[in-house]
């Protein structure tokens, strides 16, 4: 498909754009409310950490709710029941995520491609049992009312407003910390060993720590979202951590466009919203969601922003061609 | 009353059987997904979706039409089989030559479009399916109570993994088929037809699932989302076995649902997650799986 390139700026001013509009959304809750776009910005946060492994890794793992949903309920555990602050519950959520990427990433990547994608996905099953098992999750009911708190004793975190901006600077603070190891000599050695990981073997680098150093940041990166769910909606349930949450996003990055950093944000911001709308008609929600699942994996593999940005070339054999 | 390891018997052998059982509907699962993946490199992520279409399909016919089980064993296996050879015929086909992965996702939108489809027409509750007459006894063995059905499921079960690999081992298209599994171009340039082969392959696997789908339908309750989780352990099993040899991951299979009979037994709380540690285990030990050769990914 032939694009006209977009004028050079135009992805900034986008982003701005963006940017401007959720700084100011709080005080005009009659357009969008706000609860919503906090979950939003939750799994855009997710989408693109979950696609710093997927789009620019080019390491496919089908298990990613596990990490979402092991900082939820970490969160939930350390503010409901050990009482303490939100920015310690979210940094208890986010490191436990890391070490269970840590354990799950120097498990799957001993093997590749779609293996790894199978193993990801046994393990996050297993993660999801043992939640449905443990004595402090509430099983099927969830964990709930898990309090919100004040953050480092000031601000008080039940005020919609005051848990919105705090939302909105982990989110773009994650968002701007994926720009950061993109763009990092960590990142060029990442796409390096992506591209072709027998030479950068051959180069010297040590291909493994590196493959495992990025699935622990991608994890951490989705705990941190699942953590900040966590406090927003004042519950941490199974849903967190089902299969069903590792397709989604795989959807959002595929819908987004693997081959760009914020794209997956776009993909997340489409599925919420269908699934926010569809949400009353049971079985549809599923039913649409795989149609489009279906269509964009055999017509549309480039994904909006890769579309948009028309600097993928016809072709895209590999699922992980460029990565701008 | 005879005891094992501080346990009836009756106990422990009762498990056994149910372990063995499930690891039929593992190992005529695990079967489908290695002939679908030795041909097509895809992993079929919808199998265990067609398991469960196999079983509504029993259980519409039974419903709509009056046709009992017997019937059902026959006929369900070919429509669904049929339906995924149009899958891969009409959609799959379009993703050859592509990375493996987009397989995997086409595979997994065909998951949700299965399973919501059916929730929304027929609700998420889970509908009985009865034992067929025949099979409705007990065999007293002694130290334990035997179903009948349970017998007849694991010799079913059994046997057509026993014919699907006389006829991949001993057969012409068996050979045509190992022989496009080795390398497809050059089978090719030989007069065969070598897309038809995926797709009757495509098919064949699908069948294979359906007929474990029908087989389960009395045992489980036949519900939409009764496939999803049950493949997600068969890709478990298929880590561990290694997807190179058939046999191989048949008898994966059977042990892993034997081990896992005997952990409700021992340590109940365990039961669902010792398939997976298993699969770490055997991760940390033997990389390629049990029966899996060094480079096959």
């Amino acid at each position: 498909m032939k694009v006209l390139p977009l004028p050079p700026g135009f992805t900034r001013g986008l982003v701005a754009a963006v940017v401007l509009a959720l700084v100011v959304l709080p005080w005009l809750p009659q357009f969008i409310y706000p609860v919503f776009v906090m979950k939003l910005l939750c799994l855009a946060l997710f989408a693109c950490a979950y696609n710093l492994l997927l789009g620019f890794g080019g390491i496919m793992s089908f298990g990613h709710a596990a990490f979402f949903g092991t900082a939820a309920y970490l969160t939930g555990l350390a503010v409901k029941h050990a009482g303490l602050t939100p920015e310690l519950g979210i940094l208890a959520g986010t490191l436990g995520a890391a070490v269970l990427g840590a354990a799950i990433g120097a498990l799957a990547i001993r093997r590749q491609g779609i293996y790894l994608a199978m193993i990801t996905l046994a393990l996050a099953q297993m993660v999801y049992f043992l939640f449905l098992q443990l004595p402090f999750t509430g099983a099927e009911d969830g964990m709930q009312q898990i309090p919100r708190g004040r953050l480092l004793g000031l601000v008080d975190l039940r005020d919609d407003r005051a848990m919105y901006y705090l939302v909105l600077a982990l989110t773009l603070g994650g968002l701007a910390l994926i720009l950061r190891i993109v763009h990092s000599p960590f990142g060029h050695v990442v796409m390096a060993i992506r591209e072709h990981e027998p030479r950068a073997r051959s180069l010297g680098y040590p291909v493994e720590r590196y493959k495992l150093v990025l699935f622990v940041l991608s994890a951490a990166l989705s705990g941190l979202a699942g953590s900040i769910k966590a406090l927003v909606f004042q519950v941490a349930s199974l849903t967190d951590v089902y299969w069903h949450l590792s397709g989604d996003v795989v959807l959002m990055s595929l819908l987004g466009g693997m081959q760009s950093v914020l794209g997956p944000a776009i993909g997340a911001a489409i599925v919420v919203g269908l699934q926010y709308y569809l949400d009353a008609f049971g079985g549809w929600v599923t039913l649409v969601t795989g149609i489009i699942f279906m269509v964009c994996v055999t017509t549309f593999r480039n994904g909006i922003a890769g579309t948009l940005t028309a600097r993928v070339a016809d072709d895209t054999r590999a699922p992980t061609q460029r990565y701008d | 009353m005879t005891e094992l390891f501080g346990l009836p018997l009756a106990v422990v052998a009762g498990q056994t059987m149910l372990g063995l059982v499930n690891g039929c509907f593992y190992a005529v699962l695990s079967l489908g997904l290695a002939l679908i993946f030795g041909l097509l490199r895809i992993v079929n992520f919808a199998h265990g979706a067609f398991f469960m279409a196999g079983a509504f399909g029993a259980w519409l016919l039974q419903r709509y039409l009056g046709l009992g089980y017997w019937v059902a064993v026959v006929i369900v296996p070919l429509i669904v089989g049929a339906v995924g050879a149009g899958f891969e015929r009409t959609l799959l086909r379009k993703l050859h030559g592509l990375d493996p992965i987009y397989g995997l996702l086409l595979t997994f939108g065909m998951v949700l479009v299965l399973e919501g489809g059916i929730r929304v027409m027929f609700g998420s509750s889970g509908h009985p399916y009865p034992v067929p007459e025949q099979l409705r006894g007990t065999a007293q063995l002694g130290f334990m109570v035997l179903p009948l059905y349970r017998v007849w499921v694991i010799a079913a079960a059994l046997s057509c993994c026993a014919l699907t690999w006389w006829f991949i081992e001993r057969t012409r298209l068996g050979a045509i088929l190992r022989a496009a599994t080795e390398k497809p171009s050059l089978t090719q340039s030989f007069g065969i037809n070598v897309p038809v082969l995926l797709t009757l392959t495509f098919g064949a696997g699908i069948g294979l699932a359906a007929f474990a789908g029908v087989l389960a339908a009395p045992i489980l309750h036949v519900n939409p989302s009764m496939g999803s989780n049950l493949v997600i352990v068969v890709f478990a099993i298929v880590v561990i076995g290694g997807m190179g040899s058939i046999f191989g991951s048949m008898v994966t299979a059977l042990a892993v649902g034997v081990v896992e009979g005997w952990t409700r037994v021992f340590y109940s709380e365990a039961s669902n997650t010792v398939i997976f540690v298993l699969m770490v285990l055997v991760l940390l030990l033997r990389p390629h799986g049990l029966f899996g050769r060094e480079g096959s990914a």
